[in-house]
C-alpha cells in the first residue's frame, strides 16, 4: 500500500512540477506577483511528494519487502541495516529517485530563501529547476520505476553487489550527486538571467555559494570515491582514468572555472557572458556524467545496473537541456551587457588564465573519454584511451596553472604589478626550491617527478600562508596585532587560502606515490616479504562465515625498520546470493604513508599469492581533498554570502498598490 | 546485454585481488622493470579499461607472459608494442598511436587552448581599455577653482 502510495506520489510531483514549469514563467512574462508566488510554494510541495516517494521505498527496503522488484533485485533480508539503506540508491531506479530527491530539495531552498533573491530571477530559476525535474521524473515513471511490484512475491532477495556493500560507497553517490545536482541550481539561475535578458553583481552574489556548495560536496564525493576505489578494488590504484570517474572530474573541472569566474563577476562586474556559459556547460557535464554512467555506453566496474534502452531517454533529456540552454544563450547573450574593465596582468586576468586552462583540462578529459565512443560509432574502428593518454596530456595542463596559482592569488584586482607580486613570494619561491633540492639530494637516483612534485606542492601550500601572512603582517607589526588582523580578515579569504593549500597537499600525496615501492610474493605461513623498507610476515589464514559471505583473511604482521609496527587484515570475500568474489585490502597507516596489502590465490605448493606496497604520504590526497572541501565551506560562512545580497528596499509592484 | 555484463564482471573478479602473480616475475629486476612499464600501457581486451598489469583476467595473464617473453628474446619496448599491436589491432594500446583517426584527439588539447587564449585575449583587446588622458584645458580650469576653493575653506 505504502508502496503504491510512493508511486503515486512520484505522479503527483510531476503534475506539480509542470506547475512550477508553466505558472511562474508567465507570471514572470505578465509581471503578476502573485503568479510568480506559485513558484516557491509548488517547489516545496514538489519536494514534499518526492521526499515522501523516497521513504516509501527505503520503507519497503527496510521491511524486505520481496514483492517489490527494486528490493529483490537489490537487498536481501541478511543485509546489515546499513546496507539496507544504502541499497536503496545502490541501483539504477533508486539512484534516479535520490538524483531528483535532490533536485527537489535544492528547488525548496531556493523557495524558502524568498528574502534574499529577487522575485522575478527566483521565479524564473524555479521555472528552469522544474523543467529538469519534470524530465527525470518522466524518465523514472516511464523507464525506471522502483515501485514495480512482483507477482508472486519472491521469498528472499538477489542481495545488493558486493561491491557496494561498503561504508565507502554507501555514502558516495550521495555527495557526488549534491554536487552534480547542485549545479543545476547555478544552471537555473543562469538560464533565469537569460530569460530575464539582466544579469549583474547580485546574481553572482546570489548563484556563488550554490556553485561553491556543490563544488564542496562534488570535491568529497570524487575523494570518496577514490579512496573507495583504492582500498577496494586491491590494486592499489587511486585514480584509473576510468570513462565513470572522468563523468564526474568534467564537471568539477568546469565547476571549479565556475567557482572562479563568478569571484570576478561578483567582485567586479566582468566575465558575465563568460560565467553564464560556464554555469550551463558545467550542469551540462552533470548531465553527461548522469548520461555516461546510468545508458550503458561505458560498461565498466562503476556502472552497475546498466540497461541501454534507458540511454535513448536520457541522451533526449541530454540533446533538449543542453541544446536548449545553448540555444538560449546564443539568442540572449549578446544582450548582456558588459562591465567591469580590467588589464591582463591583475587578478582578473589571472583568474581567465586559470578559467582557459581549467576549461582545456576539462575538455582534454570530454574528448578522451567521448573520442573512442565516436570513432567507433562513425569509423567501426577500435581504439582505446587510457591512462597514459591523459597523464601524457592532462599533466602539461595542470602543472602551469598550479605554478601560477600563488601568483594569481596575491595579485591586485584591476591592475597589478608582476614584479611587486613575484616580489611578494620571493621567500615562498625560495623555501620551495630549496626543498626541492633537498629532496632531489636525498633521494638521488629516484624518480626524478616526486621530489619535483613534491615541491610544487609545498610551493602552494606556502603560497597560501604567505598570502594570510602578507595580508596580516609586515615588517614590524606586532604579533599579536597580525594574529587579530588576520583573524580580521573575510572567511572568504581563509577559504580561499586553505582550498588552495589543499589542492597543495593532494599534489603532495600525488607526487610522493612515484616514491611508491611494490613487492610481490608468494608467502607460506611464517614467511616474509620486504618492500622497501617495509617487511610483513603471514600468520594465518582464517577461513570465515558472515551473514551473507564467506571470506578468507589473511593476517600479516607489518615490521618497519627492524620494529613490529602492528598487524593488517586482508580478506578475499565470495558473496553467496551472487557468488561474486571481491577483495578487502589490508592497509595499515603509518604516519601520512600506508603500507597496503591484498591476497591473491593459492598456489599449488600451499602458499599464498601476497602484493605489498608501501605508499608514502599516499592520504595527503584524500586528505587534501577533504582540506579543499572545507576551505569551499568556510567560504560558505563568509558574512557577505550570509547575510544575502542587498535587495532594494521594498519597491512597489504596481499591482500592489491600493486602491483609492 | 545483461549476460555479457556478467560475464564481463566474472572475468574481472573471476580470480583475485593481485594481478602480477609471484611466478610471472621475472629474475633480471632490469628487465622486470621494462615489462611493467610495458604492461601498464597495454589494455586487458576482455575488461573494461583496466590494463594488463591490473588486471586478473586469463588474457592478461597470457599477455604478460607474452610481453616478458618477447623481452627475454631480446625485443625493444617498441617491438613488444608493435608486435602486440600487429596481433590485436591498436585497441591494445591504451595511449593511442598519432595518425590520421586520432588527429583530433591529440591535438584537441593544444587547439582548445590556443584557441580560447587567442579569443580571451580579443576579447579583452575589443573592449576599450581605461586610458589616463592628460587634462584639457576646461577640466584644468575646473579643478583649480576646486583647490582654490578647498585652500580658501
Amino acid at each position: 500500500m505504502l508502496v503504491e502510495a510512493g508511486h503515486f506520489a512520484l505522479a503527483l510531483a510531476l503534475g506539480l512540477s509542470l506547475i512550477q514549469f508553466l505558472v511562474p514563467l508567465w507570471g514572470a512574462r505578465a509581471n503578476d506577483p502573485v503568479l510568480m508566488a506559485v513558484a516557491p510554494a509548488s517547489a516545496l510541495a514538489v519536494f514534499a511528494c518526492i521526499a515522501f516517494a523516497f521513504l516509501a521505498l527505503t520503507f519497503a527496503y527496510l521491511s524486505s519487502d520481496f514483492s517489490v522488484l527494486n528490493v529483490v533485485q537489490n537487498s536481501h533480508s541478511a543485509k546489515p541495516l546499513i546496507y539496507k539503506i544504502s541499497g536503496v540508491w545502490g541501483n539504477h531506479e533508486g539512484s534516479m529517485l535520490l538524483w531528483v530527491l535532490i533536485l527537489a530539495l535544492f528547488g525548496a531552498i531556493v523557495a524558502i530563501s524568498r528574502n534574499s533573491i529577487p522575485m522575478r530571477l527566483q521565479a524564473n530559476t524555479l521555472a528552469v529547476q522544474a523543467a529538469v525535474t519534470i524530465a527525470f521524473l518522466l524518465f523514472i515513471l516511464t523507464t525506471s520505476n522502483p515501485f514495480t511490484r512482483v507477482v508472486p512475491a519472491a521469498l528472499e532477495g538477489q542481495d545488493l553487489n558486493p561491491l557496494l556493500q561498503d561504508p565507502g560507497l554507501a555514502i558516495h553517490p550521495p555527495l557526488l550527486y549534491i554536487g552534480y545536482v547542485g549545479f543545476s541550481i547555478s544552471f537555473a539561475f543562469a538560464c533565469a538571467a537569460l530569460i530575464d535578458g539582466r544579469i549583474d553583481a547580485v546574481w553572482a552574489r546570489i548563484v556563488r555559494p550554490w556553485t561553491l556548495g556543490a563544488w564542496a560536496f562534488l570535491t568529497l564525493g570524487i575523494a570518496m570515491g577514490s579512496y573507495w576505489a583504492y582500498y577496494e578494488l586491491g590494486w592499489g590504484g587511486w585514480w584509473f582514468w576510468d570513462p565513470v570517474e572522468n563523468a564526474s572530474l568534467m564537471p568539477w573541472l568546469a565547476g571549479t572555472a565556475l567557482v572562479h569566474s563568478t569571484v570576478v563577476m561578483e567582485k567586479r562586474d566582468a566575465l558575465k557572458v563568460w560565467t553564464i556559459l560556464l554555469a550551463i556547460l558545467t550542469f551540462s557535464l552533470s548531465l553527461l556524467g548522469t548520461f555516461l554512467v546510468r545508458s550503458g555506453v561505458l560498461t565498466s566496474v562503476h556502472s552497475f545496473a546498466v540497461d541501454p534502452e534507458r540511454g535513448t531517454f536520457i541522451l533526449g533529456i541530454l540533446i533538449l537541456f543542453i541544446g536548449g540552454s545553448l540555444a538560449l544563450f546564443a539568442w540572449r547573450a549578446p544582450m548582456l551587457k558588459q562591465g567591469g574593465l580590467f588589464a591582463p596582468v591583475s587578478r582578473e586576468g589571472a583568474l581567465v588564465v586559470n578559467n582557459l586552462f581549467l576549461a582545456t583540462a576539462c575538455a582534454t578529459v570530454f574528448i578522451g573519454t567521448l573520442y573512442p565512443l565516436a570513432l567507433e560509432v562513425l569509423t567501426g574502428e577500435k581504439i582505446s584511451v587510457g591512462a597514459p593518454f591523459f597523464n601524457f596530456t592532462f599533466l602539461p595542463l595542470i602543472v602551469p596553472l598550479l605554478l601560477l596559482l600563488p601568483l594569481g592569488q596575491t595579485l591586485a584586482w584591476k591592475r597589478g604589478n608582476f614584479l611587486g607580486t613575484a616580489q611578494r613570494l620571493y621567500t615562498v619561491f625560495g623555501l620551495s626550491l630549496l626543498a626541492t633540492i633537498v629532496m632531489f639530494a636525498a633521494t638521488y637516483g629516484g624518480p626524478v617527478a616526486a621530489p619535483l612534485g613534491v615541491g610544487l606542492g609545498l610551493y602552494l601550500v606556502l603560497g597560501s600562508i604567505n598570502e594570510i601572512v602578507t595580508r596580516s603582517w609586515s615588517k614590524g607589526t606586532p604579533l599579536a596585532v597580525a594574529w587579530r588582523k588576520a583573524r580580521g580578515l573575510p572567511r572568504s579569504a581563509w577559504g580561499t587560502a586553505i582550498a588552495h593549500a589543499g589542492v597543495g597537499l593532494t599534489v603532495i600525496g600525488i607526487a610522493a606515490t612515484a616514491w611508491g615501492v611494490e613487492a610481490i610474493g608468494s608467502l607460506k605461513i611464517g614467511e616474509r616479504l620486504k618492500g622497501g623498507d617495509y617487511e610483513v610476515r603471514l600468520e594465518r589464514v582464517i577461513p570465515r562465515v558472515e551473514a551473507n559471505y564467506r571470506e578468507e583473511a589473511a593476517v600479516l604482521t607489518v615490521f618497519g625498520s627492524g620494529r613490529e609496527l602492528g598487524t593488517l587484515e586482508t580478506t578475499k570475500r565470495l558473496y553467496v546470493t551472487r557468488g561474486m568474489p571481491t577483495t578487502e585490502a589490508g592497509i595499515l597507516t603509518v604516519g601520512l604513508g600506508q603500507v597496503y596489502a591484498s591476497i591473491g590465490d593459492a598456489q599449488p605448493d600451499g602458499s599464498i599469492g601476497v602484493r605489498l606496497y608501501h605508499k608514502p604520504l599516499v592520504l595527503l590526497i584524500w586528505i587534501g581533498s577533504l582540506v579543499m572541501a572545507a576551505g569551499g565551506a568556510l567560504s560558505l560562512t563568509d558574512r557577505r554570502l550570509r547575510i544575502g545580497a542587498p535587495v532594494p528596499a521594498k519597491a512597489m509592484p504596481p499591482a500592489a498598490i491600493p486602491a483609492e | 546485454m545483461r549476460f555479457v555484463l556478467a560475464l564481463i564482471a566474472a572475468l574481472i573478479f573471476s580470480s583475485s585481488a593481485i594481478a602480477v602473480q609471484p611466478g610471472e616475475v621475472l629474475k633480471d629486476p632490469a628487465l622486470e622493470k621494462r615489462a611493467r612499464e610495458i604492461s601498464s600501457g597495454l589494455r586487458c581486451l576482455v575488461c573494461q579499461n583496466q590494463s594488463i598489469d591490473d588486471s586478473d583476467a586469463q588474457l592478461a595473464k597470457d599477455l604478460r607472459l607474452l610481453v616478458r617473453e618477447r623481452l627475454m628474446a631480446g625485443d625493444s619496448n617498441d617491438e613488444v608494442e608493435n608486435f602486440l599491436v600487429q596481433r590485436y589491432g591498436e585497441f591494445v594500446l591504451l595511449k593511442p598511436a598519432f595518425g590520421a583517426h586520432t588527429l583530433l584527439l591529440w591535438l584537441t588539447p593544444a587547439l582548445v587552448l590556443i584557441l580560447s587564449g587567442i579569443g580571451a585575449y580579443a576579447a579583452m583587446r575589443r573592449r576599450p581599455q581605461p586610458i589616463a588622458s592628460a587634462l584639457d584645458e576646461k577640466e584644468r580650469e575646473a579643478l583649480e577653482t576646486l583647490l582654490k576653493r578647498d585652500q580658501s575653506a
